[in-house]
């Protein structure tokens, strides 16, 4: 017999619009999220962000409800206790060292101090940055800094984990190390909801899609049916590195790759691939034995259109 | 929730609740100190705590005339410091002061874009409201009351040492530090509470302060009325010397103890609340600031 999820698990937009005077965020959103991993897709301006910042409170409704696992956001002292957000601003207290990020504001939620010592330690092992712990953010690269907020934001163990483009700025081992992460917390019956305007992260991690443009929900539903059309379809991803040239000779080579370009400022190339999974493996192997120094890999593959074909329109698997 | 510490919170204002909002408040005033005195906002602060330090080191000591015009006419040289108290710690160092401190606290985690840490805890807004408000006053009437004694220091170091000590343990030396150091309070407190709710209401709050501090300023040529609404009347009350406003002051009794202080502490209640009412609809977009 199935079981109905109730209320209480559940992530809840009645009927939700914002507007930012006259301009629009989002409208008439009607969403009701389960437990497992979210992907919100959509190009860059299409209304993920706001979409997040009105479930956590940073920004409130112009009209329509909200309710997470029962609990509103206008309620910062209840809603988060079960939530927490990772958001996209790259910006840090002053003078703190990662540690102290972490610890000082499981303080604030009222941890006290040996719990929250505790609790800081295990949510910087769980993303990996405890050598860097005891070092000031401001020194920290760009992926650092995205982990150790992705700490700070899990560390009070949070059942709902709300992520605004968490992969961006990582590296592909990091990125890997990552994905990982999320699994393992929606195994543990958490909700993710991530936001993302890059197919393959969606494509490997979700269970579910919301597919948003222009402030509208356009599609939802499940991924799997999806899977393959990604895969037969190339994928490009923008490479930053110290020795463009050849690295781009490198991965030419495989023949998954189906073009490889320089990028204008020779700091970096352009790469297509129709195996997105293999590609970074190979990118994993690359950082580690060849003398190319890898500063960054991302898809820039945002393209709407495409997501749509690759999500809905070809697959069929949504509910448009 | 997983925690068995968040889980004790509740709305009611029971014992576990309010320990809860103590350990939170403690939380941020640990965070907001170390930031108030250590940031890179804190040396205009310091500056400006310095200067009458360093003014009556120049008056009562580099100055070769100074020690001996103070020893010699001791009463002239209080009137002349409570003018100085007046306009340059009262009116100059602790207004500007505060108000630095004071708006920057959460204009100042605006321009910063790390606001939203704080708008991410399981944190009541008001409880928030109330730790930042501590945290103002912990830096603001640290450094004015050094400030205010630097300055006492000097004036009575440049008098000499035996009338000094007859002055303090004889005579009304200490009532008058006392006096200093708790109008230096009163000011942090009151115009604390000002600052902090301009600093949320007003996306630029440069204007508003300064409309205050023309107010403040112009105090003493306003009608009896409007003139106790304002903070400087209060704390004028209370001057250990009484100031000649000059000949087109209006003239008003001072305000007595018992009224001005539970006043100014009413008065900051009120814009507490009123500062905690907004902040529960606060939004933060930190691309429209």
């Amino acid at each position: 017999m199935r079981v109905e999820p109730r209320s209480t698990d559940l992530i809840v937009f009645e009927d939700v619009s914002k507007f930012y005077g006259e301009i629009l965020g989002v409208n008439r959103i009607n969403l009701t999220i389960a437990p497992g991993i979210t992907s919100l897709v959509g190009p860059n301006g299409s209304g993920k962000t706001t979409l997040m910042n009105l479930m956590t409170g940073l920004i409130q409704p112009t009209r329509g409800r909200i309710s997470i696992l029962g609990l509103t956001p206008t309620e910062p002292e209840r809603l988060f206790q079960v939530v927490g957000y990772c958001g996209q601003f790259d910006s840090f207290p002053r003078g703190v060292t990662g540690y102290e990020f972490v610890s000082s504001f499981l303080r604030v939620h009222g941890y006290p101090r040996a719990k929250a010592e505790e609790k800081a330690w295990q949510a910087i092992e769980r993303v990996g940055l405890v050598e860097a712990a005891q070092r000031r953010v401001a020194g920290y690269s760009k992926g650092m800094r995205q982990r150790i907020r992705l700490a700070q934001s899990i560390a009070h163990e949070p059942q709902v984990m709300i992520l605004d483009e968490p992969l961006n700025g990582l590296d592909p081992m990091a990125r890997a190390e990552t994905i990982r992460l999320f699994r393992e917390l929606a195994r543990e019956g958490l909700h993710l909801i991530i936001s993302s305007h890059i197919l393959h992260e969606v494509d490997t991690m979700s269970d579910r899609v919301v597919l948003i443009n222009n402030g509208y929900i356009l599609a939802e539903g499940g991924v799997t049916g999806v899977r393959e059309e990604i895969e037969d379809h190339p994928i490009q991803i923008m490479i930053r590195c110290d020795q463009p040239r050849e690295l781009a000779a490198r991965v030419f080579a495989a023949p998954h790759v189906v073009e490889a370009q320089l990028h204008p400022d020779r700091q970096g190339l352009f790469v297509k691939t129709t195996s997105p999974d293999e590609f970074f493996l190979m990118m994993n192997r690359l950082a580690i034995e060849s003398s190319v120094v890898i500063e960054s890999v991302t898809p820039v593959d945002d393209d709407l259109a495409a997501v749509y074909h690759y999500l809905i329109g070809s697959s069929g698997g949504g509910e448009a | 929730m997983t925690s068995q510490y968040t889980a004790t919170y509740s709305s009611r204002f029971d014992k576990a609740t309010l320990s809860h909002w103590w350990r939170q408040i403690v939380a941020i005033l640990r965070i907001e100190v170390s930031k108030n005195f250590w940031g890179r906002r804190a040396l205009l602060l310091y500056l400006l705590a310095l200067a009458p330090v360093v003014i009556l080191f120049l008056l009562a000591i580099v100055d070769p005339d100074g020690a001996s015009d103070i020893s010699r006419d001791w009463n002239s040289a209080q009137l002349a410091f409570v003018n100085i108290y007046d306009a340059l710690i009262l009116r100059t160092v602790v207004f500007f002061g505060s108000a630095w401190i004071f708006m920057n606290l959460f204009r100042g985690e605006v321009v910063d874009r790390s606001l939203h840490y704080y708008f991410l805890a399981a944190l009541r807004r008001e409880v928030l409201v109330v730790a930042k408000y501590f945290a103002g006053m912990v830096a603001a009437t640290t450094l004015f009351s050094f400030s205010t004694l630097g300055a006492l220091f000097f004036l009575y170091y440049a008098r000499g040492y035996p009338a000094n000590v007859d002055f303090l343990l004889d005579g009304s030396g200490w009532q008058q530090i006392v006096a200093y150091e708790a109008i230096t309070l009163l000011a942090c407190l009151g115009y604390g509470a000002v600052f902090m709710f301009i600093g949320l209401f007003f996306r630029n709050p440069i204007i508003p302060a300064l409309v205050v501090y023309g107010w403040e300023w112009l105090n003493f040529l306003l009608p009896p009325f409007l003139k106790k609404i304002s903070i400087i009347h209060y704390l004028e009350s209370h001057l250990p010397i009484p100031i000649d406003e000059g000949p087109f002051a209006t003239i008003v009794a001072p305000t007595p103890v018992w009224i001005s202080v539970p006043s100014l502490l009413l008065f900051t209640t009120l814009v507490l609340i009123l500062t905690a009412v907004r902040i529960r609809r606060m939004e933060i977009r930190y691309g429209m600031e």
